[in-house]
């Protein structure tokens, strides 16, 4: 006989006013202004004189459960039970009293937490999911940014640099960890190496073939089996193929590199929001501390901290002293891969006089 | 019975430095949880983690799960080297959407916590990039009986696969002076109007609404949502003269123009002698950037509305492509202009969901057949704010001005 199953209740997403701090409740809509009384916090003032001060931490965002009761834990004695996490996974907690911000920042760090990340600091990296639990992964995220924010801990509690910096971590190219002022990705060098055994048992052979960027994928018969034959002529590497059809292994435990590329900005302010640029590749994937894609990652943030202007973003404060100077600055090499070849390269294609001696 | 611990010497180095480590986290569940399951099912998550740290490769594979009367809202993972790893062999995440903004009270947090330990591995993320809670690792058996548990108490599954996705929107009104809109209200009315796509994935692929206050656009949207709701205001900025004077006397003129006024990307900003300050509120194009400088002083405007952006995306396959402006100024203030904004994303969805292609985002499907095909398949007019400049090539067929310029006029005449 059939179990019976429950059936579901479509609710969606749930009232985020029952989650809400009841001072916000009480003042949504209705903030006036805010201030940065010191990094990791934020004070906000309400139109009617209500103050609400938000204390900001990273965390190591995989979160157990003995770290997210901790996190409760301090919610419950230090704020007033309330936790919003910010788009980079980072806890927020909040007082009404001044005199509460202190203890609550050295419960959150006597607990290992780091309070930081607010403004023009080095925010927490924002990544995916890597080799924990992604089915394409190219390489780690949560060690990647383990590694990285060790090394990059005093520029997230400082909040010393020009304006602030996102960093984003992806482990294919597909690019899951978005636009980053700085964003460390996963670049395939080799084309996939195919098992035609199994493709024709595992893959929807027309769906992958649709799914080649370059149409550099046809079907074929190998060894009297239908497979899938690549032009690697023709093929950019880039591991679209992989995720329908896992035969066509892209990952190379050698060959899958890291590239940096930098100007990523989602904000409006001053400019129009703008997509990152490569500067950096064949950089090993170096488990389990990845030194060499950290040591770029800090040089491009020492030269921008020395170079740019207040509110600069790392790319509109390359846009200023040109890509020249940046390579120079950097000691990186300019490369035939640095010229787009893409859809709309023309775009970025000098055609002008306009040049720095 | 004590279990055999996994040797991790890779994983062991990211547990020194100042920084949280995540490596410390999963021990901790493997020596100190007191379900002995939980002990096990990281004790081989930690095992499966070193061997991709020295093989540098990932082992999961997908497949399907989902619960009862839905399709999707799980991202299924089996393990490849199962046989090694074995109590970690069924790994599935499941994608459960949070309230906009991200807001929990503790007891809720306990509740959730409490319910995933049942079922779980221990292991949570909040949020994923899509913007879902995402509880991490538990097998076959346990994915029915944990999402009844927290579905009885509010909580639904998210997007997973060519589906409408989990939404995502900044703290917004409830906690900052330059929202614009209620983020909330647009976030639940817009996905929650879609929850029979978002579990049962349908559509050519993924579609994302994503909601920022302003353009500041703290949730990426312009970057990765195919419909992006921002908020903005058309009547005048609001200036605090004190403030502002204040601001000047502290911070001194130079300071001002090399950080505010020159850097006004319409050059919309004038320093008065008096130090007082006069924008040029016809050509302020709401960058945010005084605002962001000066929030004590400079404000958005009372006449709040949102702006509407089409098409963004990550990469796969095209390339990356941002959002385009479809409404320019849209206000949401009655329930009918409320009605109007989830009719519109309806528009669009239905239309692309009709002429996509497999696995074409609603971008992509705009950059193959042209915004014009678009706005005529959704029935929105023309406007010069969807452009940053007019057409360039003279290669185009014009037969059809004098119609079009009467619709032009027409509309102006209405407005």
């Amino acid at each position: 006989m059939a179990v019976e199953m429950r059936e579901p209740i479509e609710t969606g997403s749930p009232d985020p006013f029952q989650y809400m701090h009841p001072t916000m409740r009480r003042n949504f809509g209705m903030w006036k202004y805010h201030t940065h009384p010191q990094p990791g916090v934020l004070l906000h003032v309400a139109d009617h004189g209500d103050k609400l001060w938000t204390v900001k931490a990273g965390t190591q965002r995989i979160l157990d459960v003995f770290s997210m009761r901790t996190l409760c834990d301090i919610a419950d004695n230090y704020s007033d039970g309330f936790i919003r996490f910010t788009i980079r996974s980072n806890p927020e907690f909040y007082v009404t009293e001044e005199s509460r911000v202190q203890p609550l920042i050295d419960a959150l760090e006597g607990a290992g937490f780091i309070v930081g990340g607010t403004q023009n600091s080095v925010a927490s990296l924002s990544h995916t999911q890597g080799w924990l639990h992604c089915d394409i992964p190219g390489t780690d995220a949560s060690g990647v940014v383990k590694s990285m924010m060790d090394e990059l801990i005093g520029e997230f509690k400082a909040a010393d640099m020009p304006n602030r910096v996102h960093i984003t971590t992806s482990c294919c190219q597909i690019n899951c960890g978005g636009q980053g002022d700085i964003a460390i990705n996963v670049q395939h060098t080799k084309p996939p190496k195919i098992n035609h055994d199994l493709v024709s048992a595992v893959c929807e052979r027309p769906s992958v073939v649709a799914r080649c960027p370059v149409a550099a994928i046809r079907p074929a018969i190998v060894n009297g089996k239908p497979s899938l034959e690549v032009d690697e002529k023709k093929c950019i590497c880039c591991g679209a193929c992989f995720p329908p059809c896992p035969p066509m292994q892209i990952n190379d435990a050698e060959h899958s590199k890291l590239a940096i590329w930098v100007g990523g900005n989602h904000s409006n302010a001053r400019g129009k929001p703008t997509f990152q640029k490569l500067v950096a590749a064949g950089i090993p994937n170096n488990p389990p501390r990845w030194p060499e894609a950290t040591a770029i990652v800090k040089r491009i943030l020492k030269e921008y901290k020395a170079g740019a202007r207040d509110w600069e973003r790392i790319g509109e404060w390359v846009e200023r002293i040109g890509w020249p100077r940046f390579f120079e600055l950097m000691e990186l090499p300019f490369t035939k891969y640095h010229i787009d070849n893409w859809r709309g390269a023309r775009k970025s294609y000098n055609a002008s006089t306009h040049i720095r001696f | 019975m004590a279990i055999e611990k996994r040797s991790t010497p890779m994983l062991d180095q990211l547990e020194s430095g100042p920084w949280p480590s995540f490596i410390s986290g999963i021990k901790r569940l493997r020596d100190e949880h007191p379900d002995e399951r939980i002990n096990e099912v990281t004790n081989d998550l930690l095992g499966q983690l070193e061997h991709s740290y020295e093989t540098r490769k990932g082992y999961w594979k997908g497949g399907t799960i989902s619960v009862f009367r839905y399709g999707g809202g799980i991202i299924p993972r089996f393990s490849e080297v199962g046989d090694t790893f074995p109590k970690s062999r069924e790994f599935h995440t499941l994608r459960v959407q949070p309230a906009p903004g991200n807001f929990y009270t503790t007891d809720m947090l306990r509740q959730l916590t409490d319910s995933w330990e049942k079922y779980g591995s221990g292991l949570t993320t909040y949020h994923g990039q899509t913007g879902n809670i995402m509880f991490i690792g538990t097998d076959n058996a346990g994915v029915q009986p944990f999402f009844d548990e927290i579905n009885e108490y509010g909580w639904d599954l998210g997007g997973a696969g060519p589906c409408v996705r989990t939404a995502m929107s900044c703290v917004g009104a409830a906690r900052c002076e330059m929202s614009c809109t209620n983020e909330q209200k647009a976030h639940r009315l817009l996905v929650n109007n879609f929850t029979d796509d978002v579990h049962r994935p349908a559509l050519p692929y993924k579609f994302k609404f994503k909601i920022s206050g302003c353009s500041n656009d703290c949730q990426n949207s312009i970057e990765r949502a195919d419909m992006a709701v921002i908020g903005t205001w058309r009547d005048e900025m609001k200036i605090n003269q004190d403030e502002w004077k204040a601001y000047v006397e502290r911070k001194g003129r130079q300071h001002v123009v090399d950080n505010i006024t020159s850097r006004c990307p319409t050059q919309a900003m004038t320093l008065n002698e008096d130090d007082s300050l006069t924008v040029d509120n016809k050509n302020c194009v709401r960058c945010m950037h005084c605002l962001n400088v000066v929030p004590k002083a400079l404000h958005p405007g009372d006449d709040h509305g949102v702006t509407i952006l089409v098409g963004g995306k990550r990469t796969l396959k095209i390339g990356d492509l941002m959002g385009t402006v479809l409404i320019p100024f849209k206000k949401l203030e009655t329930e009918e202009d409320w009605e109007e904004l989830v009719e519109l994303a309806e528009e669009m969805i239905d239309f692309w969901a009709e002429n996509a292609l497999e696995h074409e985002r609603c971008g992509e499907m705009i950059e193959r057949i042209g915004l014009v095909n678009f706005l005529e398949g959704i029935g929105v007019d023309v406007d010069p704010n969807m452009v940053s400049e007019p057409r360039q090539c003279s290669y185009v067929r014009m037969d059809g001005w004098d119609e079009e310029a009467v619709k032009w006029f027409d509309r102006q005449a209405e407005a």
